[in-house]
């Protein structure tokens, strides 16, 4: 079974006609062609394919499109503003904080969404908050501080 | 002070801010017009016969394009020439679970998948083979059709002996005989592996695909499919993780061609997470015998060391593997008799292969644990011991290996000064303990997979007349910043920045070759390869500014962005117009850059595995609390000092250091790769355990330079050797903790538990194997050790790319005659060009 849905995704509204069951991760992928949105296991392990809904770090992959009508949903792709890439994005560049990179969109998303909550996250703040989301390359030493240095930059 | 403009600073890696945006386009994100989705039916059964396979009812259903068996593409391959033991899709028989069978391409992913249900298999069970133990037993059950024997399931079974090992133990104070395993664990990459072919109304085939090897690919993907390479392209997607476990040539690729030959549409096969754990390739179970003898003052005499492999059901790198769980213990400790024997056992398992350190983090394990017990048993500190037997720079191993650039005794001093180990160890409250090991590896193994001559790197340099400079190389990058090693160092010679370099890599029909991002090979080989095409391109262009301002070309400095008279610094032309002066002297402005390691194998059967340009010396100290009501072990941190030689990137080579620690500890503490009858036990994200962010400890890095002489600029590996010592200084320090002996990794909770009881009741307090099943391996190979090994060749060379402060030398790096042994003591290897030729010493390295 179809169904059509009309989605705000990054600010622009987008009309899709999807089967029911086709995940949010699935359409943006396929449908949409927003492949920055990664995925690592499609069971809601990893925390790969983290997409902002509402400002809120959820799993598309374990999320359907239907669910997500009439909210904002933000992907990676909807980061950079007007060409100017977002503190974290930078930081994350600078300091190495994505080797491999597959994670990397998830885990800035993620990130965002902290930082929008709290503005200035001790180390501890960050460690709990991104638990959710694994990496295999970084230790997550340089996310910790590429995180920790974007909130800097974004306190000034 | 560094002359040096990038080369040993931290900066901004090339391929970072499009990796931060979601631009970077993995295997996966391809969508091609007309696309087609592939799937593979694979084995529910450990060892079976196939007895009927009937495709008729897939390929009946709506939205199916093709069905595949065995039976279309019957040619085998394998990464190694003489373990050419892999069907893409099983003839008669599958021997692991998730051996595949069939592949079906379909309208989308779940139309495919429902062909691959519809697919009528008929099985006839065999007795599976699950366990070291199985296989040595000689139950009449044969997985795989070859092997050294004696057993049917004996893959490899070799035997080196150096020195005199009897002399070498009697003149031992003190012997120790100990037993260890180190548990298979994976790879666990964060990207599925994924393909996407193509083949054209000409009939050629592209194929886009996440791995670590698109040259190896390319082989074996013309062997199968039957057509020239000149027919094929491989072109290799930015990497999401590889670790080791993206450097064969899968099934799933080779299907993917297939499907998109018979159909003329694209087809994509994208691995599930599940399967990714069943197409493995990860880090081999090693059970393992370490026999030691040592003077008073620590001084190792003699070693005798016997693995046994838990290969899987095929070949994969196996052979090498084999080799490396005996080759590299001498290159930290200088052992005077080595014996070494190893046998590779086919069990009906996910076949093992290469993982980060490939084969050698299991004896750093055994050999370090094993020191820390010997330094016990004289009263001696497990930084003394290590010191004492530590190898010297410029000098050779009892088993043939060249040792260049060293600096291990500075990595023990440096990471003991920073911990404050003396101060610690032994000292701590019960309950917390630190660990100390250390390790090596090489930048690169000296030999190619398959025997040739050729360079192991190649680079193409062009200048177009508007300045820009575009790199073409084989190199993939997989997160460890090949990328931007190859952008830095062209930048560093010419006077540009990183990020104004353009990169071609990784594509079969417009890169020359580089064999791939496996043994930590690309920083020291294609960085060569990078730097004599740098050299050359300078040249042009200095001969070109010279004329134009007529002062003779060693008066003239790239600075930044331009070409001045170092006498006249306002003479001088920018970048730009230099190229356009080159193009108007010599035409096209293209140079070419190649690196083919020394000749450093010695003249005997085995003696390819092991041997490196250089390598790399790390030593760790890790800070653990074990809480002793859960067995739970909590790492409170590591410093780890690590010999770069020179990095290229500090920022990259601190962040491959960082990750090696996390892997380590992952597979020191929680990671496995387990089975129950025949079917993985944890095979998801969130049952194989993996550090998060809040297992992650505090790293505190040094980084040690020494100055390679033939590394770029000095530059070693980074990728690998940190890892090794981790594994160890875990178990180690949860000994000084609590007084209680794992010999076994994973050191999971259950294990510290049940030492501790033990201990508890007055028994020794250890969890670990009890001994190794009796096995005949076959006769020592006995080899003499090199004239004069351990004493210095030489102290100081000059250095590829150029010392700082220092003119650079374009006769060294590549030409590498200034690494070469001069003087005294001959290198026996120099002259004995047989010692490695010919296909079998390739096959049997």
């Amino acid at each position: 079974m179809k169904v059509s849905l009309t989605l705000r995704i990054n600010g622009e509204t987008r009309d899709v006609i999807a089967p029911t069951h086709k995940t949010l991760l699935e359409l943006l992928r396929e449908d949409l062609g927003l492949t920055g949105t990664k995925h690592g296991c499609e069971l809601g392990e990893c925390g790969t394919c983290t997409v902002l809904v509402d400002g809120t770090p959820v799993l598309s992959c374990l999320t359907l499109p239907v669910e997500v009508q009439d909210r904002d949903v933000t992907t990676i792709e909807g980061l950079a503003q007007g060409g100017e890439l977002h503190p974290l994005q930078t930081a994350f560049s600078e300091l190495g904080a994505a080797q491999c990179g597959y994670c990397t969109p998830g885990m800035v998303l993620a990130a965002k969404a902290l930082l929008d909550r709290n503005p200035s996250p001790t180390p501890e703040d960050i460690s709990q908050w991104l638990a959710g989301n694994l990496c295999r390359c970084t230790g997550y030493a340089k996310i910790l501080e590429a995180v920790d240095l974007a909130a800097g930059r974004m306190r000034r | 002070m560094s002359a040096f403009r990038f080369i040993g600073k931290p900066w901004t890696k090339v391929d970072g801010p499009p990796k931060t945006t979601g631009e970077t386009r993995y295997a996966d994100d391809l969508f091609l017009p007309r696309m087609l989705y592939g799937k593979l039916l694979r084995s529910h059964l450990p060892h079976a016969k196939i007895i009927r396979l009937d495709v008729a009812k897939a390929r009946a259903l709506p939205g199916v394009y093709a069905v595949i068996t065995g039976a279309d593409l019957p040619e085998k391959f394998g990464i190694m020439p003489s373990s050419q033991d892999e069907e893409t899709l099983c003839l008669d028989k599958v021997r692991y679970v998730g051996d595949p069978i069939a592949a079906a391409a379909a309208v989308d992913e779940e139309t495919a998948e429902r062909a691959c249900e519809a697919i009528e298999v008929e099985y006839e069970p065999l007795a599976p083979v699950m366990s070291i133990e199985d296989a040595v037993a000689e139950t009449g059950i044969r997985i795989q059709e070859y092997g050294d024997g004696p057993g049917p399931n004996v893959h490899k079974n070799v035997s080196l002996e150096f020195g005199d090992l009897a002399r070498g133990f009697a003149e031992a104070d003190h012997i120790r005989e100990d037993v260890f395993f180190f548990q298979g664990n994976t790879h666990l990459p964060m990207e599925q592996h994924s393909a996407v072919a193509q083949c054209d109304a000409a009939g050629r085939v592209t194929l886009w695909t996440s791995s670590q090897t698109p040259h190896y690919v390319h082989r074996a993907l013309s062997k199968v499919l039957g057509l020239p390479m000149s027919r094929t392209r491989v072109i290799a997607t930015p990497v999401g993780g590889g670790f080791g476990g993206k450097s064969d040539p899968f099934s799933h690729e080779l299907a993917a061609a297939k499907l998109a030959m018979l159909t003329g549409r694209p087809v994509k096969i994208t691995l599930t997470r599940e399967e990714v754990f069943y197409a493995h390739r990860g880090r081999h179970p090693v059970l393992m015998w370490f026999r030691t003898g040592v003077r008073r003052d620590g001084r190792i005499t003699a070693c005798h060391v016997k693995t046994f492999l838990d290969g899987g059901a095929y070949g994969s790198y196996g052979i090498a593997t084999t080799y490396y769980t005996g080759a590299l213990q001498t290159v930290t400790y200088a052992i005077p008799a080595y014996k070494f024997e190893g046998t590779r056992l086919w069990t009906n398992k996910p076949p093992c292969g290469p993982k980060r350190g490939h084969g050698t983090p299991q004896p750093r394990f055994a050999i370090e644990v094993q020191l820390d017990k010997l330094a016990g048993d004289l009263g001696l500190d497990p930084a003394t011991i290590r010191l004492v037997n530590a190898t010297s720079p410029f000098t050779r191993t009892v088993n043939h290996l060249r040792i260049t650039s060293n600096g291990l005794r500075e990595c023990v001093e440096r990471v003991v000064q920073a911990s404050g180990f003396r101060e610690k160890h032994g000292r701590l409250p019960l309950g917390r303990g630190v660990g100390l090991a250390v390790s090596t590896y090489l930048s690169g193994a000296g030999l190619p997979i398959y025997w040739n001559d050729m360079p192991h790197s190649e680079v193409q340099l062009r200048v177009d007349r508007g300045g820009g400079v575009m790199v073409y190389c084989g190199a993939i990058d997989i997160g460890q910043g090949s990328d931007s090693v190859l952008a830095g160092i062209v930048a560093e010679v010419l006077g540009l920045d990183p990020r104004e370099i353009s990169l071609v890599t990784a594509d079969t029909d417009l890169t020359p070759i580089d064999l791939g991002s496996y043994s930590s090979r690309v920083t020291f080989m294609a960085g060569n390869a990078a730097l004599q095409a740098a050299q050359k391109m300078r040249d042009l262009l200095l001969a070109a500014v010279s004329e134009h301002l007529e002062v003779e070309p060693d008066r003239l400095t790239f600075g930044d962005h331009r070409i001045y008279d170092t006498e006249r610094p306002e003479r001088g032309v920018l970048f730009p117009e230099a190229a356009t002066l080159a193009e108007v002297m010599f035409g096209t402005l293209t140079t070419v850059g190649s690196y083919r390691p020394p000749k450093l194998s010695g003249a005997f059967k085995g003696s390819g595995v092991g041997p490196s340009p250089a390598y790399s010396f790390s030593a760790a100290i890790v800070e653990v609390t074990v809480d002793a009501a859960t067995g739970d072990v909590r790492p409170e941190r590591v410093w780890i000092a690590h010999d770069i030689g020179r990095a290229i990137n500090e920022t990259l080579v601190i962040g491959q250091i960082e990750g090696s620690v996390y892997m380590g500890l992952g597979e020191a503490l929680m990671e496995e790769q387990i089975f129950r009858k025949g079917l993985h036990k944890v095979p998801s994200m969130l049952e194989y355990k993996s550090p998060t962010f809040l297992e992650m400890p505090p790293v505190e890095t040094i980084l040690v330079t020494t100055g390679d002489p033939e590394g770029p600029f000095g530059a070693k590996e980074a990728g690998q050797g940190p890892l090794l010592p981790v594994i160890p200084a875990v178990a180690n320090a949860v000994y000084d903790a609590i007084g209680v002996r794992i010999d076994e990794v994973p050191i999971s909770p259950d294990k510290v538990l049940t030492a501790l009881e033990h201990k508890a009741k007055g028994q020794e307090g250890r969890v670990g194997p009890k001994g190794i099943p009796p096995f005949r391996f076959r006769e020592p190979l006995k080899v003499e050790p090199p004239v004069g090994w351990s004493t210095p060749w030489r102290q100081g060379l000059p250095i590829a790319g150029g010392a700082p402060g220092l003119p650079v030398d374009r006769h060294t790096g590549t030409a590498l005659s200034d690494a070469r042994p001069q003087g005294l003591v001959p290198f026996p290897d120099e002259d004995t060009p047989d010692a490695a030729s010919g296909p079998s010493s390739a096959e049997e390295p």
